[in-house]
């Protein structure tokens, strides 16, 4: 009203800038403790997780040493199956899922040309409690470690199996990342679905942005239900109900119902942001489009809604009719074709490019190679007859680590070099990284390949020792040196990293000819990412900008810090 | 050059283990079986999945291999600009889908043949000569005929068979005794944690899950010990649960279980007494 007076007394109304709600920055240590900023947020996810990382890896590397030989003893079987279950738990809980909330912190502002998450406290909220999850969950390491595998079966998990509070403190963790990634989640959808920038429409969003909002959605659907299920085995354990007692009317496979309904989609919540990430990995390095940009956006969007109707294929051998087994076969089969999808599209992106042969793209490259072996065994497996014979087998340790670790690990892996010098503003070095890879690689293959061979001689998983007449000891002896020379490859990224930190060249915006908005601005980025945002035009923002300096020969004044284009 | 040749012999080396390591172990990559028939057509539905996957292996690593090596960067190369290509993308998805049409049609023509136990043969077990347990069968066989019905129970950390027997307690621990050539079906219970039943050479396991009774089925050909372990984690005690199955001729059977019988009897009469020695001993 008083503006309206104001225009038509010809005094122009301005908007006003509060500056009394601003607080000074905090400096040193206490900055990071009280950041909003997703970037910082980013990072304290990617170092933590990353720590979480080599934890779960370590606990594996004993589990390997204990099976080099048949007998061996140097752990007891309680340990062991406490490191089963740590190991397991730490590598989904603390580290491939937060992991990739870490990533998607950092570049979904940038990616979508915003300033900052919709929340930025919710934010910061979120990684506390992956971090105290996390904290609470090991301190169980001074009392009891859990014991029952980190599927948490009851009644092994049961008060009256596990009287220890290693279970309690797995629930307080589920509980804990459980909100964390829930809160994550809602974050994240709502910054994607109003904080894109001009011009950016739903067809133009990158393919990563796009995995991410699927796993969001994923995440809110899929976490209530394991909620419900660890609070009513919190209920079960210390307030006498009886929801998985079979002796109070429970049932054991209540739980499996909930566990997987929720542990399913878990698998793709873990694999999808990373073929997000090396959707843009491979067209930056092969110098070309990505094919069939709309086939992968859908692909994804149908993985996730089929990956909700698959969950019984891992209670394949229990007391359940067989219509029901043969429905979760076919509806797991047909995941198969949208992920066949992807595969193809990218061996199509590669096709005719000019391939740049950096380190991101060594391991975004494997992920399809990997992955299909470990689509390949999910087929086999999804053939509830034949899974009669390989459940519970190291042939579906295999299969696991194939997706999670070649898919899921190698694909993270090359997010990190791809994204490092826009982090730190500075490049990793590409021999030490090459040398990485090739260790993983290899020291991979070695460790899984074989586990196929242990699962088909008849080798249960989750077993703490093995006689010599199982047949199986060359296998594991194998595999142990395999999961070392693995161990080696993991390290010498870790060394890069840190190296690299301080003495790596420096990247500058754009060091790959990127495609998306994230290296349009500086390396590392300033606080608020961008001064002047861009109108995107395409899905290749970066690509237009460039061909415009060219075009024009010196940067365009609307454009805020481009770099034009140098060979690499 | 060093340096080039470096990653070359890393992949050399990939492949030669990828190569070597399933041609020196000669069943590596199937499972284990001819125990029984179920186990004999889940290897062959298995390897029909496998020459497929192989197949599909091929195409994408080769594809993937060549191309990385085909289009590395050149000096003055241009990288194609395509974007996609309708027919293709059509085409490959009807083609994945055909592929797994093939193989669920084939998965249910086998699957008869492996979840519903036949009848036993005519070197087996014949109700003249055994007690099986005629007045409790709920699943027949589809080809009528009888079959031997256990009961199976998993506990931390062994496993209990109860034998039908006409009066009197059959049972054992830990070794399963069954006759050659007489379909065995087993039902799996548990009195305390989930437990699973399995002997890889006769193909599906089974979990005995408490408060439920599951099946499972199988009919021996050859005498012999045949071995497996429990395969859901149970416990600390969980990699020692193992389970054995001895398979004799049926008159062999037929003697063990009648001196097995008199045994468990017997035993049962010492302990009697000797509670009844007890009392009185008490008493006086």
């Amino acid at each position: 009203m008083e503006a309206g007076t104001a225009a038509r007394e010809g005094r122009i109304a301005r908007p006003e800038i509060l500056l009394h709600g601003l607080r000074p920055q905090q400096r040193g240590w206490l900055r990071w403790l009280t950041t909003t900023d997703h970037k910082r947020i980013g990072i304290l996810y990617l170092c933590a997780t990353f720590l979480f990382f080599i934890l779960g890896g370590v606990e594996a590397l004993i589990m390997r040493l204990q099976l080099s030989q048949p007998n061996n003893t140097l752990v007891s079987p309680e340990t062991y199956n406490g490191l089963v279950t740590m190991h397991g738990t730490t590598m989904v809980f603390l580290f491939i899922v937060p992991v990739l909330a870490g990533f998607g912190n950092y570049m979904v502002p940038l990616m979508i040309g915003a300033r900052d998450m919709a929340f930025p406290k919710l934010n910061a909220l979120s990684f506390w409690l992956v971090l105290f999850g996390g904290i609470a969950f090991y301190t169980s390491v001074f009392f009891e470690p859990p014991q029952a595998g980190w599927t948490m079966y009851p009644p092994l998990s049961d008060d009256a199996f596990s009287a220890g509070g290693g279970v309690d403190a797995w629930i307080f963790l589920i509980h804990l990342t459980g909100i964390s990634s829930i809160l994550g989640a809602i974050n994240f959808i709502a910054t994607i679905h109003n904080m894109r920038t001009r011009g950016m429409s739903w067809g133009r969003m990158p393919l990563f942005i796009w995995t991410i909002l699927v796993y969001s959605y994923l995440l809110v659907v899929a976490l209530p239900s394991i909620a419900a299920g660890v609070t009513m085995l919190l209920t079960d354990r210390h307030f006498g109900t009886g929801f998985f007692d079979p002796s109070a009317g429970g049932d054991p496979l209540l739980w499996q119902h909930l566990f997987w309904f929720f542990g399913h989609p878990e698998v793709y919540i873990m694999i999808l942001p990373v073929f997000g990430m090396i959707s843009e990995i491979l067209p930056v390095f092969a110098r070309k489009p990505i094919f069939g940009y709309k086939a992968i956006a859908a692909s994804t969007v149908a993985i996730a809604f089929l990956g909700l109707l698959v969950w019984a294929h891992h209670m394949f051998t229990t007391p359940t009719p067989t219509v029901v087994l043969a429905f979760f076969m076919l509806a797991s089969f047909t995941i198969a074709v949208p992920t066949g999808i992807k595969i193809f599209n990218w061996i199509a992106t590669l096709w005719r490019g000019q391939i740049v042969m950096k380190t991101p793209l060594y391991f975004a490259a494997a992920l399809p190679a990997l992955f299909t072996i470990g689509g390949i065994s999910g087929v086999i497996l999804a053939i509830f007859p034949v899974d009669w014979y390989l459940h519970d087998t190291y042939f579906v340790v295999a299969h696991l680590h194939f997706v999670l670790f070649g898919g899921s690990v190698f694909g993270l892996f090359g997010g990190l070099y791809y994204w490092y010098p826009k982090i730190t503003g500075r490049l990793m070095s590409e021999a030490l990284g090459k040398l990485s890879f090739w260790l993983m690689f290899v020291g991979f293959l070695m460790t899984f390949l074989v586990q196929h061979s242990m699962g088909l001689e008849g080798m249960p998983r989750r077993i703490y020792d093995y006689d010599e007449s199982l047949g199986v000891g060359t296998y594991n002896l194998i595999s142990t040196i395999g999961a070392f020379i693995l161990a080696v490859g993991v390290l010498v990224t870790v060394v890069n990293a840190l190296k690299s930190y301080r003495g790596g060249k420096k990247a500058g915006n754009d060091p790959w000819q990127g495609n998306t908005l994230e290296w349009f601005t500086s390396s590392p980025p300033p606080p608020n990412n961008f001064d002047v945002i861009p109108r995107v035009r395409s899905v290749e923002p970066m690509k237009d900008i460039r061909r415009e300096v060219a075009a024009a020969a010196v940067p365009a004044e609307t454009v805020a810090q481009p770099v034009a284009p140098r060979s690499l | 050059m060093p340096r080039r040749l470096l990653p070359a012999a890393f992949l050399a080396a990939a492949i030669a283990i990828l190569i070597a390591a399933p041609a020196a172990f000669a069943d590596a990559l199937t499972p284990e079986s001819g125990g029984s028939q179920n186990a004999d057509d889940i290897d062959t539905l298995y390897k029909l999945a496998l020459y497929i996957g192989l197949a599909i292996f091929l195409l994408v690593w080769g594809t993937l291999i060549w191309s990385l090596v085909k289009y590395r960067a050149r000096r003055g190369g241009r990288a194609e600009q395509i974007r996609g290509n309708t027919p293709l993308e059509i085409g490959w998805t009807v083609g994945a889908a055909s592929i797994l049409v093939v193989l669920t049609v084939v998965t249910f023509l086998y699957l008869k043949d492996i979840e519903s136990p036949p009848a036993s043969g005519p070197e087996g077990l014949r109700a003249a000569q055994a007690q099986f347990a005629s007045v409790d069968q709920p699943n027949p066989p589809k080809g009528g005929g009888q079959v031997l019905r256990i009961h199976v129970n998993g506990q931390q950390y062994i496993w209990r068979y109860d034998y039908p027997s006409g009066d009197g307690q059959l049972f054992s621990y830990q070794e399963l005794v069954v006759p050659t050539d007489t379909t065995v079906v087993l039902d799996l219970e548990a009195s305390d944690v989930i437990h699973s039943w399995w002997i890889p050479k006769f193909g599906p396991k089974a979990d005995a899950v408490p408060g439920y009774v599951n099946q499972t089925w199988f009919k021996v050909e050859n005498e012999g010990e045949y071995r497996g372990q429990c395969a859901e984690l149970c416990g600390s005690g969980h990699a020692d649960m193992r389970a054995k199955v001895v398979a004799m001729s049926p008159d062999d059977y037929q003697s063990w279980a009648t001196q097995k019988r008199d045994e468990i009897q017997k035993a049962g009469e010492d302990l009697a007494a000797q509670r009844k020695q007890r009392e009185k001993d008490q008493g006086n």
